[in-house]
């Protein structure tokens, strides 16, 4: 038992290091880093985080970033829901190899998808926008989405439905007061996921952005490449984008299981 | 309970079927057309038949890109599977250590991909990583950026690093769903930890795996991002992956019509896959539960 507990913390100090590396980095100028080699920040300095949040070059790729991310979670959610809804209380004509089609299109390379989409929004003139990002980005999201409510709407009890319908209520009336609530927290776990796959998100994202839709993992890979590392700041950009989901992990502690086994645990 | 047989539910999935095809089926079609045509520019276009599809199943360099796609995904499950299990058996089960140990599970999975490479670029350095000092310290001539065995290995712990956690998380809530009846009854016919272990929580846990191995499988095939920022493909062709290799040869070339070729092959080899995980996970609702 004691050997347990200790090889269990240090396997979560082997998982914490790298992370505890980069925000030690990010609270040096790149001389401090260059300089010498340390364990703890003599001299930390907010420098780096200052300079990210006043250059509109670098924060704009943060509000580019949120912006489609959040547009993509809006519409996979509403998409998502109904089909969620047909999928778990209905049999229809070519229901099994629909959720089939989905699922593959989850597991789709991005890479093959990389050219077409390229011309495709070109084409249609919403090229560097949020727009073709958050599009983009429903290939893998919407199946995703579909997949995770299918399974919290199959744990809620048929008899449901049908009592809502014997007192009267329209499908609408039912879905959204009645049965939207009943599965609240599956619609917080699975906007949850739409949010953290978008986000991580760099191949379609980059290629689909040129200049006024720059997402912020966009900028970063562009400032690596630029001649002379700057790596305090690289390594503050990098601690910023993994805030928001290290806050919202929380609230979605119990069903992140869930979630990643696309709804099957 | 019995599903009811209605047509009319095809309304609430077609909205969905139109948002997906729009971003699946037109440019999968692209992708097709790009295949069978030589494309000069604007206008000048020649219909080549099958034979970019042979060229690409002929050329070098991507059968050595493949054989390290098969390399890498069955190096890292044979890590991840057995790691994962260990941990999620060692994990607490009551208490404040639950959530704290949920938390930071999960935190490597939250990271943006690019972001995963630059913790690791930084990480393993040899003037400023924690990690390449250290070995530097015991001696080890290490440098990724130049070995590529050393490359190779830095792929694959960073691998290792970000989506253990997943099968862990997985593996302990499919641990969780074991009713403690179950261990009552071990106890009483005195049953050693490894019979626990081999004949209660290993069935039990066969659902869960499947799911793991699979998906980690298939995300693995099509990882991209981490050696991209990691290692960029190098040195050499060390750590160019599938992925790697067709936005090379499509966004970094334009070789679109041998590209285009490739993807088709790349997304017919998922889509294989992808029917045996549907498979799968369908035997186990039905089956299991």
């Amino acid at each position: 038992m004691r050997l347990r507990s200790l090889a269990l913390i240090f396997y979560f100090i082997l998982l914490m290091l790298p992370i505890y590396w980069l925000l030690l980095m990010s609270l040096q100028t790149t001389d401090q880093i260059l300089g010498g080699f340390k364990f703890f920040p003599e001299q930390p300095t907010l420098a780096n985080f200052a300079r990210i949040l006043t250059d509109y070059s670098w924060y704009s790729g943060y509000l580019n970033s949120l912006s489609y991310v959040a547009l993509n979670t809006i519409i996979s959610l509403s998409v998502a829901l109904p089909a969620a809804y047909a999928f778990s209380r209905y049999r229809f004509i070519g229901d099994k190899h629909m959720f089939f089609w989905l699922l593959s299109n989850r597991m789709a390379p991005p890479a093959v998808f990389l050219l077409p989409f390229f011309n495709l929004y070109s084409t249609i003139g919403l090229f560097d926008t949020p727009i073709a990002v958050a599009l983009a980005h429903c290939l893998f999201n919407v199946p995703l989405a579909v997949w995770i409510l299918e399974g919290f709407m199959s744990s809620v009890p048929r008899e449901i439905d049908e009592m809502a319908y014997i007192d009267g209520y329209s499908f609408p009336h039912f879905f959204v007061r009645i049965f939207m609530p009943l599965i609240r927290s599956g619609i917080g776990v699975t906007a949850f996921f739409c949010f953290m796959f978008s986000w991580v998100e760099l191949l379609l994202a980059r290629t689909l952005t040129s200049v006024n839709a720059k997402p912020i993992v966009v900028t970063m890979t562009r400032t690596v490449s630029a001649a002379g590392m700057d790596w305090g700041l690289l390594a503050a950009a990098g601690v910023l984008t993994i805030v928001p989901g290290a806050i919202v992990i929380w609230f979605v502690r119990n069903y992140i299981a869930k979630g990643f086994a696309l709804g099957r645990v | 309970m019995e599903k009811t047989y209605n047509n009319r539910a095809w309304l609430l999935v077609i909205p969905v079927f139109v948002i997906v095809a729009f971003s699946a089926i037109i440019p999968l079609m692209t992708v097709v057309n790009y295949s069978v045509q030589d494309i000069f520019g604007p206008g000048q276009r020649f219909f080549v038949g099958a034979e970019w599809y042979k060229e690409t199943l002929r050329d070098p360099r991507l059968h050595g890109a493949f054989l390290r796609q098969i390399a890498f995904s069955l190096t890292i499950l044979a890590i991840e599977v057995p790691l994962g299990i260990a941990i999620a058996l060692a994990l607490p089960t009551r208490g404040w250590g639950v959530s704290a140990s949920l938390v930071l599970l999960a935190l490597p999975l939250l990271i943006p991909w690019n972001v995963v490479g630059t913790i690791w670029q930084i990480f393993a350095r040899a003037d400023i990583g924690l990690g390449g000092r250290l070995l530097a310290e015991l001696g080890v001539d290490y440098n990724y950026a130049r070995d590529p065995i050393d490359a190779w290995i830095t792929v694959v712990v960073m691998d290792v690093w970000h989506w253990t956690p997943l099968v862990v998380l997985l593996c302990y809530s499919g641990l969780r769903a074991i009713p403690p009846a179950f261990y009552q009854a071990a106890q009483v016919d005195g049953a050693s930890s490894w019979a626990v272990f081999r004949y209660i929580q290993l069935p039990k846990l066969t659902g869960v795996l499947t799911i793991a191995v699979l998906l980690r499988f298939m995300d693995s095939f099509l990882i991209y991002t981490e050696p991209f920022v990691l290692t960029g493909g190098g040195p050499g062709n060390a750590t160019t992956f599938l992925s790697q290799f067709l936005a090379t040869a499509a966004v970094g070339r334009f070789d679109l019509g041998p590209a285009a070729a490739f993807s088709i092959i790349y997304f017919l080899f998922i889509l294989l896959f992808s029917w045996l995980f549907y498979t799968a996970i369908m035997r186990i609702q039905t089956g299991e539960r």
